[in-house]
């Protein structure tokens, strides 16, 4: 077989996954717009009467509208905190030297190894006693700080030449200045890269939120969605239409921004 | 952010000295401005990591030797949730699900990762694009994807076993049924964390210099000789940190879970992080939720550990 022959199958073959990875997507698309989905039989690849009947309900029946703000407002929330405070950080541990610098930044390191779970019955407690259980401040606070962004900044701050700060300095910039607008601006890169997955993560999250959320109203996107299969339990229409509207968000960011996320992956394993 | 204004104030002084009439400034009190200004760049992201992460954590240990029900004052109990935990077989029952997680979704995602990086690494049109489709199902929701699998595994009218049956196969009652659960859990994951695998692996073939490809090519090695004696050797350090990843992963997995099967039926699914969830909430044992949780914490920090000797013993690092 000649290689060309070879190199035709393969590609085919990688057409045929790729089609099968899609796949579920699709399904849940279609799923979404075959009214009474799920009750007797399986639909049909191409709906007889594709109407958006499912999405009425849940919009109608559910708080599915309010739970897609409050996912929006709290990704940007978290974002925007985590990026301000990583940056600050990432700053400091590039740009100074100073006494204890080592034992804080394995303190950051530490940090990086302690999963979530284990923090659950400690931290609902001090959420507890803070009286921050089902207030959005309380799934904000644990979650504004990220010892893996002030990682991923410093590193990116470690290329931005010293000459530059220091020409900064000369001409009577003060830190605050140098570093917004000398670092910063260029290290845009990765700070994208790491406010994306600040972003995807905060929008996916769903333990913490799970424990400090409790009221429907508050509730974001993922709880909102699990929560549906309690209510819908055999409309499949319905839970397909709500799964499609909080897959479509990260697709599109997916879209816009394949290059940092693609980035990010492979620089770190993060996702 | 009242942070942000003790930053404008610290950090103004050193704009004085521009002119070198304030060159009096002895050198320790240099060194110990410069100091100040660190931390205070650093207290926005150190202060929320101490009081939510560190002492959290150290809270938990100190939990774990109580009996507490998050309500009542917390009672000195010793390592006694430690010898219930590890005397109990129930425990060994969600580590043991956990782990054949795990064991299931690991060679899946590698194989299939493997084979999809060395496809898509070759120079052909649409490459870009077939990696950008394999990676989609990792930026989703877990709980989204895991309602989309119910559904597509949904033992009567889901389309997989649909189409089984247009192939003579009765399908199985996937995650209605306790001995297919688990496997359940296994597939949709594996379909999701695929791309990520890939993407992994791609980076690593990526820094492998063509030359030696060529090398080796020249003298006479073949594709699957290239492939074991040139291609995996070079890549180790990438498949050691899937693999180390995988599993700090895998130890932590339960928004899956949590949606597709709720840990049924019967618990023939239930994971480790899932009982720490139900012991607190649920059963109000958060004592021996917390003991539970260090256990995991602890495998968690085996293996990190394992991945930092065995980075040395068997890695090739160009």
């Amino acid at each position: 077989m000649s290689s060309r022959a070879r190199k035709r199958i393969l590609v085919a073959v990688l057409v045929l996954g790729a089609a099968a990875m899609v796949f579920p997507f699709l399904w849940t698309v279609i799923t979404s717009v075959t009214s009474g989905a799920g009750l007797s039989a399986t639909p049909s690849l191409v709906p007889d009467h594709p109407s958006v009947e499912s999405y009425r309900t849940l919009f109608g029946a559910t708080s599915f509208g309010r739970s897609i703000a409050n996912s929006v407002g709290l990704a940007l929330a978290v974002t925007g905190l985590q990026v301000t405070t990583s940056s600050l950080a990432a700053y400091a541990f590039s740009r100074f030297d100073f006494p204890g610098k080592r034992a804080v930044f394995a303190m950051y390191l530490a940090t990086m190894m302690i999963p979530m779970q284990v923090l659950l019955v400690p931290l609902f407690s001090q959420m507890k006693s803070l009286h921050l259980v089902d207030t959005y401040l309380g799934v904000v606070l644990p979650t504004m700080a990220s010892a893996f962004g002030v990682f991923l900044i410093r590193q990116a701050m470690g290329t931005v030449p010293r000459e530059l700060d220091e020409a900064a300095m000369l001409d009577g910039a003060g830190h605050v200045r140098t570093f917004t607008r000398i670092v910063l601006p260029n290290v845009r890169p990765a700070i994208a890269t790491f406010g994306i997955f600040a972003f995807m993560s905060s929008w996916n999250a769903f333990l913490w939120p799970l424990v400090m959320l409790r009221s429907n109203e508050l509730k974001t996107l993922p709880l909102a969605l699990a929560s549906l299969q309690g209510q819908f339990t055999t409309q499949w229409d319905v839970m397909m239409a709500g799964s499609v509207v909080s897959i479509l968000p990260m697709l599109a960011l997916y879209i816009f921004a394949q290059k940092y996320i693609i980035q990010g992956v492979a620089g770190s394993g993060i996702k | 952010m009242n942070e942000g204004t003790t930053v404008g104030t610290v950090a103004a002084p050193p704009r004085r000295t521009r002119a070198g009439s304030r060159k009096v400034v002895t050198a320790s009190a240099r060194r110990r401005r410069t100091t100040v200004t660190a931390y205070v760049f650093l207290a926005p992201s150190a202060i929320p990591l101490i009081a939510f992460v560190i002492v959290p954590m150290v809270r938990a240990a100190w939990v774990s030797m109580h009996s507490w029900n998050l309500i009542s004052p917390m009672k000195w109990v010793g390592l006694d949730n430690y010898r219930e935990l590890l005397t109990d077989s129930h425990t060994l029952t969600v580590f043991g699900h956990t782990l054949l997680y795990v064991a299931g979704v690991l060679p899946l995602t590698f194989a299939g990762g493997l084979a999809l990086a060395l496809a898509l690494n070759k120079a052909f049109r649409g490459r870009n694009l077939l990696r950008g489709i394999y990676f989609l199902p990792v930026v989703t929701s877990w709980i989204a994807v895991a309602i989309v699998w119910r559904w597509l595994l949904n033992p009567s009218v889901g389309v997989v076993n649909t189409v089984l049956a247009q192939f003579g196969v009765d399908g199985p009652g996937w995650w209605t049924s306790p001995t297919w659960s688990l496997p359940s859990i296994i597939l949709a994951s594996a379909w999701k964390d695929l791309g990520y695998v890939m993407v992994l692996l791609l980076a690593g073939l990526q820094t492998i210099p063509t030359d030696i490809q060529e090398a080796a090519t020249l003298d006479g090695a073949g594709w699957w000789r290239r492939l074991r004696s040139v291609t995996l050797p070079l890549l180790s350090p990438q498949i050691f940190f899937v693999v180390i990843i995988s599993l700090i992963n895998g130890f932590q997995v339960f928004d899956q879970v949590y949606a597709m099967t709720g840990g049924g039926p019967n618990g023939s699914s239930e994971v480790v992080v899932e009982r720490i969830y139900d012991l607190t909430f649920r059963y109000g044992q958060a004592g021996a939720a917390s003991a539970l949780s260090m256990l995991l914490f602890a495998a968690i920090l085996v293996v990190t550990l394992v991945q930092i000797r065995g980075e040395r013993k068997w890695v090739n690092y160009v």
